[in-house]
């Protein structure tokens, strides 16, 4: 019999999603190898991880022995080595990006220093990983893999030193006081390098072996600056220094370590050539820092995400029996039986902070996922390019420029209906793997930033909003779900790799590729016809709020302020951060609504997901319809002050000044109206926006959460 | 006796114990609520005998495990993501219900018929492990039949202890009142053993443990043959959770003798 909209109620949520919703939204239904490694990883911190915090290990800096034995539980649950390829020891073929950063939610889950604990090892081997010689991965990789059964021998940890004292290294990666120079350099000899170097907040710098550190040459035989490999047992000064006094993530060790080695070259990062006398490091210290954080980066933003799904469950728990124990608060009352869930407030604020770990973790297992697709890509274009003589750098990306056209071609005529388009040419730039770089690459690009900046800084604001849903408790050590923690915690995830600043710097660059502009245009045609076929997920609402975005930016590009200074300039911070900031939002919001669309689609052959699919999908597609509110609210707002804001005050009567924007009677300028009606058209697409908000209240005081939490507090 | 075994565990899946259960009644009779939406685990009690199944058979190279377990497919393939990472088995999955309302001799049949049809399954080396009694139910049946459709004689049940002599034969220390064991000796096979805990911790994960398991969990998975457990005959006057329930508090710092004297007044109470 079908059902009555007018009459049947509307299915919603029933239990809290579980692996197997997560498995089909998250695009890994299919990966054995990645559920498995969730099912490890998430025994190590609902375990070891929680254990350790309950009992306060976090309320020292120094890495202890209780501390230490997280180290072995990560080896023994596969995290040490699921970075490593089979061929080096490790148990996941291909790319790992995606692997990487559902270790990183399960175990921030708990606690983000132990997630950052595991995290660092891979950063230490990143360098190695993306840039390294053959011999320098195998060497290394093959080291930091736990011993198999018979083998004799310690396993190897690294550390990743960049970062230096103040006042050097810190947002300006560019500057490096750390030192490479000549120690000795026989004839026919491979030369021995000094190396001098000072780092600050090195994490696992406790127990690390080896360390990758950033140098620049003080040498002329020297080119430029490189990232070298330090050994622990190489000749001179390898001493750890004093644990980082830092205030959070204590379940990861961070010193500020002193190094004065020598070392051969061949511990240069990628090799090098000599020319004239002269060692050229085949890689500068920037270009591999580039490779590495642009993925890593995005493993530090999902744990935030994470962080914020976890505060689900304790917060529904804590409300609901929160009056229950009260003599005066009996069983079968609304007081005993929904507690503090009988007030709309609490509620609301709740759905605010699920709706906004949905898009979180969705946007960063977005970018994660991308990455993937991109490493293979990548490694073909890079084989391309050297057999055409064209050196990385200022070479690739003068080689770009030609093939940016193509790339736009294929954008185009992949928007094209398939009978009306010339598909032969569409096969051939699918089939370009330089084009599909280039595509994919623009992605990225906005991606990884957007996961760092947006799912830390504004997750660290709304973690604070799922601290104070706790009352008192949240602020203390007894909080379920460890939710001060976290909140403190994210404040660290917001200022490693790279602070908030360096994020929007780079946005502020990337989102203004042509490439990525083309595919941020077809977004918003594929959101509108989302918007058509599911009218309640909020498609619409973010794809009208995506149109003001970019007229926004076209605006800003090319007008002046009210003294006639160009708006968007790289130096004009005031104009192209927000302008980032508000990209996040959009970008995010996107990516929440395809993981919802991808459940609705795929999880009906999922006999156990189709049980309780249509209230899941109409739930999750409420969240999505709250969340793309606030989307487009805060992108819009973004968008008003950066349009008007730069103009100057109305004029009184008669007169006009420069830049002024309205028209004697204070209407704007026919320059702006297609912005005034953009705004209109995303005020009114709201509509609907705060009953799903209501529904997905209502929700949370019916569905069933377990008896417990899974770890301890 | 052999000095390698075939281990047939019989074992399937449970609600997560951490989650609310609670029973509803619908047209086919009574279930709990939500069930298929609520992660599911391997059941304590099976999981108790796989991991004794598995230790045996590596001290005893040449030696067999198996497990079958009926339940829902798409279930069972969840909860194999964790147990096939603990020790190494080969699965014989049954797409069928799992759960405390079905009823013991139509599986048992099913398991029977599934352990008969093992390809090269050789009966003097074999010992039929499982549960002595499970998660979701406490009747401790559904085993003792497995072994009498299978002709199995020697039975035990709610073993701690299975100890094999240089003679080959083994020693077995089953639970009886008082907290004591009944010690028997048994000198062939087939064997079938109902374990209650046994003295082995859970293994830890090891995803390249699964990653091996998996090569012959996913195909077993991917043909689990569906089977109709139908409970005809079988009603249920009616479903209720225990009347005495313990209302979880966190108390940090409790003495011992603290926490003893509550549970003594609450096992009073019933």
């Amino acid at each position: 019999m079908e059902k009555n909209p007018d009459t049947d109620p509307r299915e919603t949520l029933k239990t809290l999603p579980g692996d197997d919703v997560r498995q089909i939204m998250w695009r890994y239904q299919d990966r054995y190898d990645l559920q498995m490694l969730i099912q490890s990883s998430r025994s190590v911190a609902r375990g070891i991880v929680a254990r350790l915090v309950a009992e306060g290990a976090r309320n020292s800096h120094d890495w202890t022995a209780e501390k230490n034995a997280l180290l072995p539980a990560f080896d023994a649950a596969g995290i040490t080595t699921c970075f490593m390829d089979p061929q080096q020891g490790g148990f996941i073929e291909g790319p790992k990006n995606l692997a990487l950063s559902l270790v990183a939610m399960e175990l921030a889950w708990v606690d983000a220093g132990a997630s950052t604990c595991s995290l660092a090892g891979n950063l230490a081997l990143s360098p190695i990983h993306e840039r390294g010689t053959p011999e320098q991965r195998d060497y290394y990789m093959s080291r930091c893999v736990p011993p198999q059964n018979g083998e004799q021998r310690k396993i190897w940890r690294g550390a990743f030193s960049l970062t230096e004292p103040l006042p050097y290294v810190g947002v300006e990666t560019g500057l490096l006081s750390g030192k490479v120079s000549i120690a000795e350099w026989g004839v026919g000899q491979e030369p021995i390098l000094q190396v001098e170097k000072r780092a600050r907040f090195i994490t696992n710098m406790g127990f690390a072996n080896f360390t990758t550190a950033a140098v620049e040459s003080a040498d002329p035989r020297i080119k430029g600056s490189c990232i070298i490999i330090l050994e622990e047992t190489d000749p001179g000064v390898f001493d750890r220094g004093v644990p980082t006094r830092k205030m959070v993530h204590q379940l990861s060790s961070t010193n500020d370590p002193v190094f004065s080695l020598k070392v051969p070259a061949s511990r240069i990062i990628g090799g090098y050539t000599v020319k004239d006398g002269v060692i050229h490091p085949k890689f500068n210290h920037s270009e591999i820092i580039e490779a590495v954080f642009r993925r890593t980066r995005v493993g530090v933003g999902l744990m935030t995400a994470a962080k914020l799904l976890s505060a689900v469950e304790p917060i529904i728990r804590y409300h609901r029996n929160r009056f229950r124990g009260a003599a005066s608060v009996n069983p079968g009352t609304p007081r005993y039986d929904q507690g503090l869930q009988q007030k709309e407030d609490c509620l609301q604020r709740l759905v605010d902070i699920w709706a906004t770990g949905e898009a979180a973790a969705s946007l960063g297992l977005a970018a994660a996922r991308l990455f993937d697709e991109l490493d293979p890509v990548e490694k073909i274009k890079d084989q391309k390019f050297a057999e055409q003589g064209i050196a990385p750098g200022m070479a690739q990306m003068k080689a770009f420029r030609g093939i940016s056209k193509q790339a736009l071609e294929f954008i185009s005529l992949a928007a094209q209906p398939a009978a009306e388009r010339d598909q032969a040419r569409y096969e051939a730039l699918k089939t370009d793997a330089v084009v599909q770089y280039l595509i994919l690459d623009s992605q990225a690009n906005v991606l990884c930033p957007a996961t760092k900046l947006w799912n830390t800084g504004h997750g660290a604001n709304v973690m604070r909003d799922a601290v104070s849903l706790m009352g008192g408790y949240g602020i203390t050590e007894d909080c379920p779900g460890f939710l001060g923690h976290k909140w403190m915690d994210a404040q660290l995830e917001a200022t490693y790799e790279g602070p908030e600043a360096v994020q929007r710097r780079q946005l502020s660059v990337t989102m203004t590729n042509e490439v990525f502009l083309a595919v941020f245009r077809s977004w918003i045609r594929e959101l509108r016809l989302i918007g058509t076929e599911r009218p309640g997920i909020g498609a619409d609402t973010l794809a009208t709020a995506m149109e003001l975005w970019s007229w926004t930016l076209e605006y800003l590009q090319k007008n002046t302020d009210a003294h006639g200074a160009k708006l968007y300039h790289g130096n004009r911070q005031g104009v192209s951060f927000p302008l980032a900031d508000a990209l996040c939002w959009l970008v995010a919001s996107r990516s929440q609504i395809l993981d919802v669309l991808e459940l609705a689609a795929k999880g009906p052959a999922n006999t156990v997901v189709a049980e309780g699919l249509d209230g899941l999908v109409n739930f999750f597609s409420d969240l999505c319809a709250v969340q793309a509110a606030s989307a487009a609210g805060e992108s819009a707002r973004i968008c008003a002050e950066s349009v008007y804001g730069y103009s100057a005050l109305p004029a009184g009567p008669g007169g006009k000044g420069p830049g002024d924007q309205t028209d004697a009677s204070g209407a704007v300028t026919a320059a702006l109206e297609p912005f005034v009606r953009l705004r209109i058209k995303l005020d009114a697409s709201l509509a609907g926006s705060r009953l799903a908000k209501d529904r997905a209240a209502e929700a949370l005081t019916k569905v069933m959460i377990p008896e417990a939490l899974d770890y301890p507090v | 006796m052999p000095t390698s075994y075939h281990i047939v565990v019989c074992g399937s899946i449970v609600p997560d114990p951490l989650q609310t259960l609670e029973p509803v009644t619908t047209p086919t009779g009574p279930a709990l609520k939500n069930e298929l939406l609520l992660p599911a685990v391997l059941d304590p009690w099976a999981g108790h005998a796989l991991f004794e199944a598995a230790h045996l058979a590596k001290q005893h190279p040449g030696s067999k495990v198996w497990l079958v377990s009926i339940g829902p497919k798409a279930k069972l393939q969840q909860v194999m993501m964790t147990v096939a990472q603990k020790v190494p088995f080969e699965l014989i999955a049954i797409d069928g219900p799992a759960g405390g309302f079905t009823e013991s001799a139509e599986i048992a049949a099913a398991l029977a018929e599934a352990i008969q049809g093992l390809p090269g399954l050789d009966k003097s080396r074999l010992l039929v492990f499982g549960g002595w009694e499970s998660a979701t139910r406490g009747a401790g049946t559904t085993l003792q039949m497995v072994g009498e459709r299978l002709g199995i004689v020697d039975q035990f049940q709610g073993v701690d202890q299975l100890t094999v002599r240089p003679d080959g034969s083994f020693q077995v220390l089953e639970r009886i009142e008082g907290g004591r064991h009944q010690v028997s000796s048994c000198g062939a096979l087939p064997a079938l053993c109902g374990w209650a805990t046994g003295n082995l911790p859970e293994p830890p994960n090891n995803p390249q443990v699964g990653m091996l398991n998996m090569r012959t969990v996913m195909p077993a998975l991917q043909r689990a043959k569906p089977t109709k457990i139908s409970n005809e005959g079988v009603t249920f006057p009616s479903v209720s959770l225990p009347k005495q329930r313990r209302e979880t508090k966190i108390v940090k710092d409790m003495p011992p003798d603290d926490i003893a004297r509550e549970i003594v007044e609450w096992i009073g109470k019933e």
